[in-house]
C-alpha cells in the first residue's frame, strides 16, 4: 500500500505544511486543485510520459558497473543513468511535468531559483519547449561560479536575474523567487525546482520525480529478478532521492540517503541539515534546517552548488525522524575520490552532487557479498563542475 | 459593526488609526526608542516592532536592508521582546505588536515566547508567514494570556475572506497594495469592494498597509477604512537620517523625522 503522505494539510508527518504570507495562501489553492484535477487526468499523464520519451530520452539505462563491482570485491553495483536525461541530470523530470501544469493553467511566464543552474536551464529548457517566458533567480555569487550554465539559459532564452541579498546563493535566490511570485503570481507559475517549498510543492516534485524509482523497479527485477539490498541516492533539497525511495518506501530495501559534510561535520562548514540541523521552517515548509539558537538561518557550505542549501524537503525530515531511511554524510574530499574512482573504472563522469552517494555506496559496498546488489541513484553528469574540478585536481597537484 | 477594542483596554479609538513599522535596533537600539516616540507624538495609536530576520520572504527591499542593520546590531526575538519595557521607560505608552517571523518563535517554544511578552508588557503579535490554517493553536494560547493575536488579509484571500475577518483579534490587516486607478486618487473598485468586503466580517478595526507612502495615499486609506499601516516608508525616512546619525546630529535628524511623520499623517 502506498503512503498516504502528505495529509490534507500538506503535511508528512509533523513536517510540511504552508507557511506563507497570507497573499500566496490564494495561488498555491489555484495550483493545488490544478495539480489534482491534471493528475486524475488521463491524457495530462499520456502527454508527461510522452514528453519524458519522445524529448528527454526516457528510460534512462540501468548500468551494471562490473568493473568497479570487482574492484570493490563486495555488492553487484548497479546505476540509474539520471545524466544521460536530455540537459544531463534528473531535474528536467520535474520541470516537464511542472511546464506543462503551467500550460495547462494559462500561465504564460515561469520563474524559477537556481543554485548550480542546472534546475534553471531544465526550466529554460522546457520554456523554449513549450513557448513559455522564462525568468530565473540565480545568487550572484552562484552566477559567479556558474558561468557556463549562466550562459546556457541565456542561450536558451531565459532572463537570469541576479540576487545580491544575503550572501548571493540560493537560499537568497528562492527567497527572491518567493517574492517576485507574490507581487505577480495572477499571471505566473513559479516552477520549484526540488521537494521543498510549501505545500502541494514537495509532492508535487516527488510525482514529477518518482518515474526515476519507478524505471529503476521495473528495470532492477528484469536484470536480477530480485530487488536491491540497498538504495543511495545525495541529498540537497531531495528531489532525486524522493523521486528514487518513494517508490520503494514499502519494500524490504534499505533506502540511503547522503548529505554533504563539506569540510566535515565538526566544522561549521557543511550542508548537513539532517546530520546537525534542527526542526523550523524554511521557503514556507517545516522541516529541518540549519540555524543559529535565535532562529536566524546559517549559511550552509559544499563543494557542491546543488547540495549547498540549508534546508531540506518536508518529506525527507518525517522519513528521517520515523527512520525509513537513512541518513549519511560524506565530505568534499570524499566526494571527490568517489567521483575520481567511477570516472576511472567505468568511464562515467558523474556531477559532484551525485558523487556523495556513490562514495557512501562504496565504502558500504566493500563490507557487502558478491550475492548482494545495491543500487546508486547517478542523478547528473559532470560537465557542469570540469572549472571545480579542474581548480581542485591543479591544487592537489 | 465594531464590538471589539482591546490590547488590554490599551486602545480605546477604533477609526482614524495610524499603525507604524520599524524593526527594531534599525540602525540601533536607542534610536529605535527615539523613533518611536516621535511616532507617538505624531499620532500613531499602536506600534508594530520589526524583528529582524535572516530571511524576510513578505518583505521588499526597503525592509530587507533594515532587518540587515539590525542584525548586525545582533538584534533578536529575544532582545526585541526586551526592548518593550525601555519603549515604556522613555514613556511609549500606545500598545507594542511583536512583528516577527515564525522561525524564531519555533525556536523560542510557545510557552517561553507567551512568558516574555507577559514579563515584557507586548499587547500583540503578527506572524506574517503564519496563515490563518497553520496558526490555530497559537491562536488560541494568545487569546488565553490576553495578547492579541494580529491576522492579515489579502485580496486574494478570497473564500477564506470571511473566516479570517471574523476570528480577526485587535485589528485586522488588509494587504493590499492601492490599485491606484490612472494616476487619479481614487482606490479601484476591486480595492474598495475587497475592504467593504472584509469590513463586514470584522468586529474589529481593519486597516490597510502596503504601499501607502504619501499623504494622498493615507488620506484615501483613511476615508475608506479604520486605519492606516505605514512600513516602508517609515524606513525609508529612517535611512534617509543614516548620515545625519553617524555625523552626531541626533536632535536635527529626529526632528525632520517627527516633522516628516507628522506631514505624512496630517
Amino acid at each position: 500500500m502506498q503512503q498516504v503522505f502528505p495529509d490534507i494539510k500538506g503535511r508528512f508527518g509533523d513536517f510540511g505544511g504552508k507557511y506563507v504570507p497570507e497573499t500566496l495562501m490564494g495561488p498555491l489553492q489555484e495550483l493545488e486543485e490544478a495539480l489534482d484535477e491534471a493528475m486524475s487526468d488521463q491524457a495530462f499523464l499520456d502527454e508527461y510520459h510522452h514528453v519524458l520519451k519522445e524529448y528527454a530520452g526516457r528510460p534512462t539505462s540501468l548500468s551494471y558497473a562490473d568493473k568497479l563491482s570487482k574492484q570493490l570485491g563486495g555488492a553487484k553495483i548497479y546505476l540509474k543513468r539520471e545524466d544521460l536525461n536530455h540537459t544531463g541530470a534528473h531535474k528536467l523530470n520535474n520541470a516537464i511535468g511542472q511546464g506543462l501544469l503551467a500550460k495547462r493553467m494559462g500561465k504564460k511566464k515561469i520563474i524559477a531559483e537556481t543554485g548550480a543552474g542546472q534546475h534553471g536551464v531544465a526550466s529554460a529548457t522546457v520554456a523554449a519547449k513549450f513557448g513559455l517566458e522564462c525568468k530565473v533567480f540565480m545568487g550572484e555569487e552562484d552566477i559567479r561560479r556558474q558561468e557556463l550554465n549562466v550562459f546556457r539559459m541565456k542561450l536558451l532564452g531565459a532572463e537570469v536575474i541576479s540576487v545580491s541579498s544575503g550572501n548571493g546563493t540560493l537560499k537568497d535566490a528562492t527567497n527572491e523567487a518567493i517574492r517576485y511570485w507574490v507581487a505577480n503570481c495572477e499571471d505566473h507559475f513559479y516552477l520549484i525546482g526540488s521537494v521543498v517549498g510549501p505545500h502541494p510543492y514537495p509532492r508535487m516534485v516527488r510525482d514529477f520525480q518518482r518515474v526515476i524509482g519507478d524505471e529503476s523497479k521495473k528495470q532492477f527485477l528484469e536484470v536480477e529478478s530480485e530487488l536491491p539490498d540497498r538504495i543511495y541516492a545525495c541529498v540537497g533539497g531531495g528531489s532525486n532521492a524522493m523521486g528514487m525511495f518513494y517508490p520503494f518506501l514499502q519494500d524490504p530495501c534499505e533506502l540511503i540517503g547522503v548529505e554533504a559534510a563539506g569540510k566535515g561535520i565538526d566544522t561549521p562548514e557543511h550542508a548537513a541539515t539532517l546530520t546537525k540541523g534542527t526542526p523550523g521552517v524554511i521557503h514556507g515548509s517545516m522541516t529541518y534546517l540549519m540555524q543559529d539558537v535565535n532562529g536566524q538561518i546559517t549559511e550552509p557550505y559544499s563543494i557542491s552548488a546543488g547540495l549547498d542549501y540549508p534546508g531540506i524537503g518536508p518529506e525527507h525530515a518525517h522519513l528521517f525522524q520515523t527512520k525509513q531511511v537513512r541518513y549519511e554524510s560524506i565530505t568534499d574530499k570524499e566526494a571527490l575520490s568517489a567521483l575520481q574512482l567511477l570516472t576511472e573504472q567505468e568511464g562515467i563522469i558523474p556531477a559532484i552532487e551525485t558523487a556523495h552517494a556513490l562514495a557512501q555506496a562504496f565504502k558500504e559496498a566493500a563490507e557487502m557479498t558478491p550475492e548482494q546488489t545495491i543500487l546508486i541513484n547517478l542523478s547528473g553528469r559532470g560537465d557542469k563542475d570540469m572549472a571545480t574540478l579542474m581548480e581542485h585536481f591543479q591544487e592537489e597537484e | 459593526m465594531l464590538t471589539q477594542t482591546s490590547f488590554q483596554g490599551k486602545l480605546t479609538k477604533t477609526e482614524d488609526l495610524f499603525i507604524p513599522f520599524v524593526v527594531a535596533g534599525d540602525p540601533t537600539p536607542e534610536l529605535t526608542i527615539q523613533f518611536a516616540l516621535r511616532l507617538q507624538k505624531a499620532g500613531a495609536d499602536i506600534l508594530e516592532l520589526g524583528v529582524p530576520y535572516s530571511d524576510p520572504l513578505a518583505d521588499g527591499p526597503t525592509i530587507q536592508r533594515a532587518a540587515q542593520r539590525a542584525l548586525q546590531q545582533n538584534m533578536s526575538l529575544t532582545k526585541a521582546i526586551e526592548l518593550v519595557p525601555k519603549l515604556r521607560e522613555a514613556g511609549v505608552e500606545i500598545p507594542v505588536v511583536i512583528f516577527t517571523y515564525y522561525n524564531p518563535v519555533i525556536q523560542m517554544g510557545y510557552d517561553r515566547f507567551f512568558e516574555m511578552l507577559e514579563e515584557n508588557g507586548a499587547e500583540g503579535v503578527l506572524i506574517p508567514d503564519l496563515p490563518y490554517e497553520e496558526s490555530e493553536e497559537i491562536r488560541g494560547l494568545a487569546e488565553e494570556k490576553g495578547v492579541e493575536f494580529i491576522s492579515l488579509v489579502a485580496p486574494n484571500s478570497d473564500t477564506r475572506i470571511k473566516q479570517i475577518a471574523e476570528h480577526a483579534k485587535g485589528f485586522l490587516y488588509c494587504v493590499s497594495t492601492l490599485g491606484v486607478t490612472g494616476g487619479s486618487n481614487q482606490m479601484s473598485a476591486e480595492t474598495l469592494s475587497f475592504i467593504k468586503k472584509v469590513k463586514e466580517h470584522s468586529q474589529v478595526p481593519v486597516a490597510v498597509g502596503f504601499g501607502v507612502s504619501t499623504n494622498e495615499d493615507v488620506q484615501l486609506v483613511r476615508e475608506h477604512s479604520d486605519g492606516v499601516i505605514i512600513g516602508s516608508k517609515i524606513i525609508r525616512l529612517i535611512e534617509g537620517e543614516l548620515e545625519a546619525f553617524e555625523n552626531g546630529q541626533e536632535e536635527e535628524a529626529l526632528e525632520r523625522f517627527y516633522q516628516e511623520i507628522r506631514q505624512l499623517v496630517k
